[in-house]
């Protein structure tokens, strides 16, 4: 690995005096005020030094990006026109067009896991961010105490692992045992909203990670109660930069909280929307541990928690396509691709339109 | 906002607040407990609410069952070597970016941020083949090494570095008679320690918690990190939810401490970055 340019053992030394390798700088200069007998070949050492530096100490990221992110992306883009078991090595490898982009297109799993992914984007992603911004707006209306408190408690979620808590919400959904049933049997009994759940048609107990039709919403609950934080701390970020005196102006002209909200934070909330937005639609089109851990790796009963990424790497490491395997990767980054550029067409223009007027 | 300042609106505001923080503690709590007891209570309806005796029992059995201790060291030494690697990679790399005219500085940073919108699961095939290559299976390195000089640690720290390192302290620096690297050793590692709080503690984090890329090149069990051993767990004694509750707390314990200390200046650094961008 490339380190800095020859560390401290090449420090120069402008007055030419035999202190190399001396530690201290900053030592009162006899005589000269300014260095006046450096060399020439000093000078030009010191000179080129200084303009090679700076590729130097930015190099670690482009040599490791060379090798562990555009190579594999690249080698992907390769193998994604191939037929290839990688128990056989590369001499295995089988060029076969396009054949797994055909063939994708017409597997229903991969649709069915497309459509998955999607559901899971929308319903695990809308409510993270509606929960998100009055709840910024409330902890930034500095109008409560413990502030830091609140906000770090609704961010612990996002600090500990997905595989842990995927784990603790197995047991939370678990049909005998689990705390969910548990609580909608106490509150049908003590709360009287057992009409409720007849209503949802909910037959106690709920078997969440076994019937088809729950995984998909259990999965959902768990993405929204780690992400709902992370989301809170970036719009308290954003909104601590809207000016105080726009609300006070505002209050002046008689604007209820609602009309502010409308008209004052949201417009100005915009841009960070954008930007929160877009890392949830990246972050949410490749959900793999949540699904991985509550289906036990499988994507559940008739594949109604299998996202793509769960099968991508199931049909990369467990039934070892490595082709099709590499050409769903492309179609998911072609997706995600798609809908960053229509959130953009949706939300950011108008965002960065309103912060530039 | 006088219209807040009445106290029934004011109550609304902290019950919403407050109950939304109970839901975000409870799984916490309830890890807990259920790491208290042994199967026949956990299975018992209604579940247990409050803890029970059955820890010792538990921690006894999950550790037969698991190299638990093992797979934490791997855990710590794997995290422990992204953090140092990153915050040295990424404090230079910030260093170049923020304090030196070069040709071509812009288009590089540009092309780095642009890589930070390139979704991990692209490369997710050939990462394998190329630790396989490599040798590296099993290997914490296989975990590390390619995110040693990521281009978000960068990105933060250039932002950083460029407020909190005055280009003069430099060129005293220069005619002090530091190379270039001294530069860096000497004048901004000092300057920049609460960067370097705040990228180290994401990187730490971000690693313990590396679940899919573990998933891929951790193929024994005494190579494991802890998500991995967690989740081998829940095969292996999947109804056995004490033992796997007292691991799963286990893992997220040293993380939960942590994040106590100093969760302010993470908060901070996380959404700094968002912001400036």
């Amino acid at each position: 690995m490339a380190m800095g340019p020859g560390g401290d053992s090449v420090r120069e030394v402008p007055h030419g005096a035999g202190t190399a390798g001396h530690p201290a700088p900053a030592l009162p200069r006899p005589v000269a005020a300014h260095p006046p007998t450096v060399t020439g070949r000093h000078r030009g050492s010191s000179w080129w030094k200084r303009r090679a530096a700076p590729y130097v100490f930015i190099s670690p990221f482009f040599i490791l990006f060379a090798v562990f992110g555009l190579y594999p992306i690249l080698f992907s883009f390769y193998l994604s026109f191939h037929s290839w078991n990688a128990v056989g090595g590369l001499g295995s490898m089988e060029w076969v067009g396009l054949e797994n982009y055909t063939y994708l297109l017409t597997d229903p799993w991969f649709w069915k896991s497309l459509w998955n992914t999607v559901w899971l984007l929308i319903v695990s992603g809308l409510p993270q961010h509606l929960i998100a911004i009055p709840l910024a707006f409330i902890l930034n209306s500095g109008l409560v105490r413990l502030r830091n408190l609140f906000s770090a408690s609704y961010f612990m979620p996002y600090i500990t692992s997905t595989v842990a808590v995927a784990m603790i919400f197995t047991t939370i959904y678990g049909t005998q045992y689990g705390a969910l049933n548990a609580a909608l049997a106490w509150l049908a009994d003590h709360a009287r909203l057992g009409w409720l759940w007849e209503r949802l048609g909910l037959e106690l107990p709920v078997n969440w990670l076994g019937r088809a039709a729950y995984i998909k919403p259990a999965i959902a609950i768990l993405v929204v109660w780690r992400w709902f934080g992370w989301n809170t701390m970036l719009y308290l970020a954003g909104l601590q930069t809207i000016p105080r005196e726009l609300y006070e102006a505002a209050m002046v002209d008689g604007a209820s909280i609602p009309q502010q909200f409308r008209w004052i934070t949201l417009p100005l909330l915009k841009p960070i929307a954008f930007f929160a937005v877009t890392l949830t639609i990246i972050g949410n089109m490749q959900l793999f541990d949540e699904p991985f851990v509550l289906t036990g790796g499988t994507g559940g009963t008739s594949e109604s928690g299998l996202t793509v990424a769960l099968y991508l790497y199931r049909t990369g490491f467990e039934w070892l396509y490595m082709g099709s395997a590499a050409a769903m990767s492309w179609m998911l980054f072609v997706i995600i691709v798609g809908m960053s550029i229509l959130n953009f067409r949706l939300m950011g223009r108008a965002g960065l339109e309103r912060r530039g007027g | 906002m006088q219209a807040l300042r009445s106290w029934p609106a004011k109550l609304a505001l902290y019950a919403v607040l407050v109950s939304m923080a109970l839901l975000t503690a409870f799984p916490f709590y309830w890890m807990f407990v259920l790491a208290t007891h042994d199967r026949s209570t956990i299975f018992r309806a209604p579940p247990p609410m409050w803890f029970g005796t059955e820890l010792s029992a538990n921690y006894e059995r999950l550790v037969s069952t698991l190299p638990f201790w093992r797979n934490a060291w791997n855990s710590l030494y794997t995290a422990l070597m992204a953090t140092g690697t990153t915050l040295f990679f990424c404090s230079l790399a910030g260093f170049g970016f923020a304090m030196y005219d070069f040709k071509g500085r812009d288009t590089l940073f540009g092309f780095l941020l642009g890589t930070m919108m390139v979704p991990g699961l692209l490369g997710i095939i050939p990462y394998y083949l190329i630790m396989r290559w490599l040798g590296w299976i099993n290997l914490p390195r296989a975990l590390y090494a390619p995110g040693m000089a990521s281009a978000f640690g960068i990105f933060l720290m250039r932002q950083y570095i460029a407020s909190a390192v005055p280009a003069d302290l430099l060129d005293a620096g220069r005619i002090d008679g530091l190379s270039e690297f001294g530069l860096y050793r000497r004048v901004v590692v000092p300057l920049i320690k609460p960067a370097f709080g705040t990228l180290g503690i994401i990187t730490f984090v971000g690693q313990w918690n590396n679940f899919m890329g573990a998933l891929i090149v951790l193929k024994e069990r005494t190579a494991y990190t802890l998500p991995l051993a967690l989740r081998s767990l829940q095969g292996l004694i999947s109804t056995d939810w004490g033992a796997l509750m007292l691991g799963t707390a286990l893992s997220v314990l040293p993380l939960l401490v942590a994040f106590a200390v100093g969760s302010r200046r993470i908060i901070e650094g996380l959404t700094a970055g968002a912001l400036k961008g």
